[in-house]
């Protein structure tokens, strides 16, 4: 049965990792339609034409991005996946990898091709190692099989491909930081100008785009922009893999066009709440975003629908939380996380969330202060905007969005000096303890 | 971050051996980039694969085969989080506590690994069979809780299916 439109409508074929079965299902015909036959302008225009956004978190115009390549320079270009899919309640790229990587080698060719590029980097998390192996079975597959190299499919484009395992660091998504990572420093942003597509990695022009991205260009290649706008809204077209997460009956990687509502997502995709459960928030876009309260679950699942009630449609990571939960006890969990992956770079970045994470504690343990809840917002303010990169951002705006919308929860912790609810997630827990997994 | 401060493990000091696969790793790395120095992650993931720790002997002979000074890669090592830097057990546990598996039980899960195998996090059970630890997020949220055993993903996990992975772990 097909799980979706476009990136997932064969995913489930049984050995689509190999060479063979993704030909057969029309793999590499983008390729060889493409190489030689149309000009690398011509293949940004269709990429801009189709409107395709960036589907690892910020949104940008793909084909956009691939236009401030410098058409003189004379330095080497690279493309860089970006696989490090690190953003709390993601899992989608691990999936299509897992099961489709011959379609990611073919998008980074072709964006590699576009940009002029020879060589490509596909920059895994360290905790993807199995799906480093499965990748680098399907490179040496494709340069056996003529698909990599020199003399690709016949013509005279050369490209060469390699895979990179990280170690374990949440700031290496960031895509200066995954640069200096993949050069051999620790993994801490760069200052912005210059952009990557300027001065990237060992200060060549490089593109960096996230793994699902690079998997939607060789069907718009092959299709068209006009044909991939048959999905999605005017400013968001195309699909988007959301992954969700959380107390719904059926969590999981869904593959919907662009615009659906939240509602229909839970309610029909997911099944809903598991039994006995009531829907309280849900964070639309991986952690970094402002959550949305039950009452805004009709807002359409794109970019501009959640930009208009105040959040983002982010990388796709829909995290449910029920009734059960408190929301204080979830943003703490979610401050603590960029605590501890915050680089150290920057002093808004590595103090603010030490400073956040002390009074979440605070709060959680019944010692919350008179005035707690506005130093959290006053250190929210001072972090936003402030920071070196979009970490300090993505640590302070969830808690601007928690307490537009919850913030009598928060002020309750102060004055009852506790947490009503912390304890009930235990029990919670207990409820799937005994196997109640879908 | 570790709260109790265990002496740093030294490993054996004799500079160190690499093994033929190992070599063969590291030349393969060190030829898909245009300067030695890209070569560090994978140089010390093919290290920490022949000896399961970092040992100060390794992280020596990382230095050398890159061409950094010893100080500079230390501090790469210690950046990333998946490089031990002290020895861990055959199996290391790795359960992810952040927001999506902790609404599913993280916490509760990881409570009962601590009294099953009598250890807190960062430490290792005395037969050397497992070391367990508390990581953000793997990336396996639709599965939650879930944890990683060396590089295998177990998701959906409750307590009776943690005790049979542990039987299985030997």
């Amino acid at each position: 049965m097909s799980r979706g439109p476009l990136l997932f409508q064969d995913i489930d074929t049984p050995g689509l990792v190999r060479l063979d079965t993704y030909r057969a299902g029309g793999g590499y015909v983008a390729l060889t339609e493409t190489l030689g036959k149309k000009t690398p302008a011509e293949c940004i225009e269709v990429v801009k034409a189709s409107g395709l956004r960036g589907r690892g978190g910020a949104g940008f115009p793909t084909g956009l991005k691939w236009s401030f390549v410098p058409k003189d320079s004379p330095k080497p270009r690279y493309i860089v996946c970006n696989a490090d899919e690190s953003e709390p309640g993601t899992f989608k790229d691990r999936e299509l990898m897992e099961k489709n990587p011959h379609l990611l080698i073919e998008g980074m060719i072709l964006a590699g091709y576009a940009i002029g590029a020879r060589t490509g980097y596909l920059y895994l998390r360290g905790e993807f190692e199995y799906i480093q192996r499965i990748l680098d079975q399907a490179i040496a597959d494709a340069r056996a099989a003529g698909l990599l190299g020199q003399r690709i499919a016949g013509t005279d484009v050369a490209f060469e491909l390699y895979t990179h395992l990280g170690a374990g660091a949440y700031i290496c998504g960031e895509e200066t930081a995954l640069l200096s990572s993949l050069e051999g420093y620790r993994g801490q942003p760069r200052l912005k100008p210059p952009f990557p597509a300027v001065e990237g990695l060992y200060a060549c022009p490089t593109v960096v785009n996230n793994t699902e991205t690079l998997m939607n260009v060789p069907h718009i290649l092959k299709h068209g922009a006009a044909w991939y706008r048959q999905w999605g809204t005017e400013k968001s077209p195309g699909t988007k893999i959301l992954s969700v997460s959380g107390p719904v009956k059926r969590p999981g990687n869904y593959e919907i066009a662009l615009g659906l509502p939240l509602r229909a997502l839970i309610e029909e995709h997911c099944g809903g709440m598991r039994d006995g459960m009531k829907l309280k928030a849900v964070i639309p876009g991986g952690s970094s975003v402002p959550l949305l309260p039950a009452s805004l679950l009709d807002t359409g699942l794109d970019y501009e629908s959640m930009n208009a009630v105040g959040t983002f449609l982010g990388s796709g990571g829909v995290i449910v939380i029920d009734e059960g939960t408190c929301i204080v006890d979830a943003l703490h969990n979610i401050t603590r996380f960029y605590e501890h992956e915050s680089c150290g770079k920057c002093t808004p970045c590595r103090e603010g969330t030490y400073w956040l994470s002390e009074v979440f504690e605070r709060l959680e343990n019944g010692e919350g202060r008179p005035g707690d809840v506005d130093l959290l917002s006053d250190l929210a303010d001072n972090i936003l905007g402030k920071s070196f990169c979009a970490l300090g951002d993505a640590a302070a705006m969830p808690i601007q969005g928690a307490l537009k919308h919850f913030r009598a929860e928060f002020d309750e912790h102060v004055t009852l000096k506790r947490c009503r609810v912390r304890r009930r997630r235990d029990e919670i827990a207990a409820q799937f303890a005994t196997g109640a997994h879908a | 971050m570790s709260a109790t401060a265990a002496p740093r493990a030294l490993g054996d000091l004799r500079p160190l051996e690499l093994t033929k696969e190992t070599r063969a790793e590291i030349d393969a790395a060190i030829a898909r980039y245009p300067n030695k120095r890209s070569a560090i992650l994978p140089v010390l993931w093919a290290l920490q694969r022949q000896i399961g720790w970092l040992p100060p002997n390794a992280l020596q002979r990382a230095a050398e085969l890159v061409e950094l000074p010893e100080p500079e890669v230390f501090g790469i090592a210690t950046f990333y989080t998946m490089f031990n830097l002290q020895p861990v057990g055959r199996h290391h546990l790795q359960v992810c506590m952040t927001l999506s598996c902790s609404l599913m039980g993280a916490d509760r899960l990881f409570r009962h690994l601590e009294r099953k195998l009598g250890i807190g996090h960062g430490e290792t059970t005395p037969d050397g069979r497992f070391t367990l630890r508390r990581v953000e997020c793997l990336a396996a949220c639709g599965g939650g809780p879930c944890l990683q055993a060396n590089f295998d993903y177990h998701e959906n996990l409750d307590e009776a299916k943690v005790d049979r992975l542990l039987e299985a772990l030997k």
